[in-house]
């Protein structure tokens, strides 16, 4: 009975060391691809567990503000998202963010969700030049390092 | 803006994440409000009512043969060429009109119209189909189910539906599948502050100068003075839909 609840007590440390490892693990993980412009920068436009719960519905809000009032350059932008999380090959080449194991593609496969965004959207930075008269690069990223840094990081 | 409500909060799980972390040997700095600095001065206020925004098109000017604007629409939009005439999308393209009578043929270029009273808003079942308060008329893609209405409404024939997947759009315009599209005014230009549509930019370099572009509620304007000095003429004025499109010499 008394070496039963020994082991019993043992083995609830043992689960706390572990799962206090795990979400220290969790808490310093840093989802980002590497050769992403994301890799080499603290953090998102806004800090990582907000982003990573809430990007769909800063997202959504901001594509109505954007589509149907005209109001650009919001602090949440798809198009930036794809600019900054876009990973590249080995010979400099963008791969799309929705690519097998890429940004977006390897969280949306891990929680089984199928966004529609990027059947108008597309998913690499578009280099053509074209989009410079969006005028939300104008001064690259900068932006995103003016924040302070999120608790504990 | 809502947390996801059957979730434990974000702030719960950085106080969970900062404290393991404190025991890590990191300090914990509970409370810190975070904001971007530079978020709020690279946002624009939107479109105003101030304007209306139109365009004016010189038929006599409009040159046979020549597709410089056509291009320039799909290029600046990504519209791409799939060599299928039938379903491929148009924003603008040239019309020959000819008088039976005596043969005079006119050309000119045929676009969304931006009417101020648009029959493709007034048919949309999910108001995906809309119009700016500056007068342009768009399509909401993240409402448009593509049952193609509009399309069926509009006077002009200017609107296309997508048919086929389409990757490596244009930043300036993502569009897809399953949706209709037309004109946009260059609506990315206009918020950006760039008075010049694509198809006016290379109008202007063909040296044609065959479009004008610009703020129409703007007494200064060069297109209101063009229009109160000339006689322009909205096609279809008799469906008194007050086009924010006008056209000279026809
Ligand atoms: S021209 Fe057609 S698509 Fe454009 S606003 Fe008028 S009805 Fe709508
Ligand atoms: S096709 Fe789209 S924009 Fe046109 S009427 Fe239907 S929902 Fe509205």
């Amino acid at each position: 009975m008394r070496s039963s609840l020994i082991s019993n007590r043992l083995l609830m440390i043992l689960l706390a060391v572990l799962s206090f490892a795990a979400m220290q693990a969790f808490a310093e993980s840093r989802y980002v691809t590497e050769n992403s412009q994301a890799a080499s920068m603290e953090s998102c436009v806004a800090p990582t567990d907000l982003m990573r719960r809430n990007h769909m519905d800063f997202l959504q809000h901001g594509r109505d503000d954007t589509v149907r009032d005209g109001v650009r350059g919001l602090k949440y932008s798809l198009a930036e998202c794809i600019d900054c999380h876009a990973s590249r090959d080995a010979k400099g080449q963008a791969v799309s963010v929705t690519a097998e194991g890429e940004f977006c593609q390897a969280c949306h496969g891990y929680v089984a969700v199928s966004p529609a965004c990027f059947q108008c959207h597309r998913t690499t930075p578009d280099e053509s030049g074209s989009g410079k008269s969006l005028g939300y690069r104008l001064d690259g990223h900068s932006r995103a390092l003016d924040m302070q840094q999120p608790a504990g990081r | 803006m809502s947390n996801k409500s059957d979730q434990p909060s974000v702030e719960r799980r950085q106080f969970i994440g900062g404290t393991l972390a404190a025991a890590g040997a990191l300090t914990l700095a509970p409370g810190v409000i975070l904001h971007a600095a530079g978020s709020a001065d690279k946002t624009t206020s939107g479109a105003s009512g101030e304007h209306r925004w139109g365009m004016l098109i010189d038929a006599n000017k409009c040159a046979d043969g020549c597709s410089a604007c056509v291009d320039a629409c799909n290029s600046e939009h990504g519209l791409t060429d799939l060599g299928r005439p039938e379903t491929d999308a148009v924003w603008i393209r040239p019309v020959k009109l000819k008088d039976k009578q005596t043969g005079h043929v006119d050309r000119l270029v045929m676009m969304c119209q931006h009417c101020e009273h648009p029959p493709c808003v007034d048919v949309c079942p999910t108001n995906a189909s809309f119009k700016r308060i500056d007068g342009v008329v768009l399509v909401d893609r993240h409402r448009c189910i593509g049952c193609r209405y509009c399309m069926m409404a509009c006077p002009y024939k200017a609107r296309s539906f997508v048919h086929e997947a389409l990757s490596e759009q244009s930043v300036a315009a993502p569009r897809g599948k399953g949706c209709v599209e037309g004109c946009t005014l260059c609506v990315h230009r206009i918020d950006a502050g760039e008075m010049q549509t694509a198809c006016q930019e290379a109008c202007t370099r063909e040296g044609h100068n065959a479009i004008v572009f610009g703020d129409m509620k703007d007494p200064d304007s060069e297109i209101s003075r063009i229009l109160k000095s000339h006689n322009s003429v909205q096609i279809r004025a008799d469906l008194e839909l007050n086009t924010g499109v006008r056209y000279l010499n026809l």
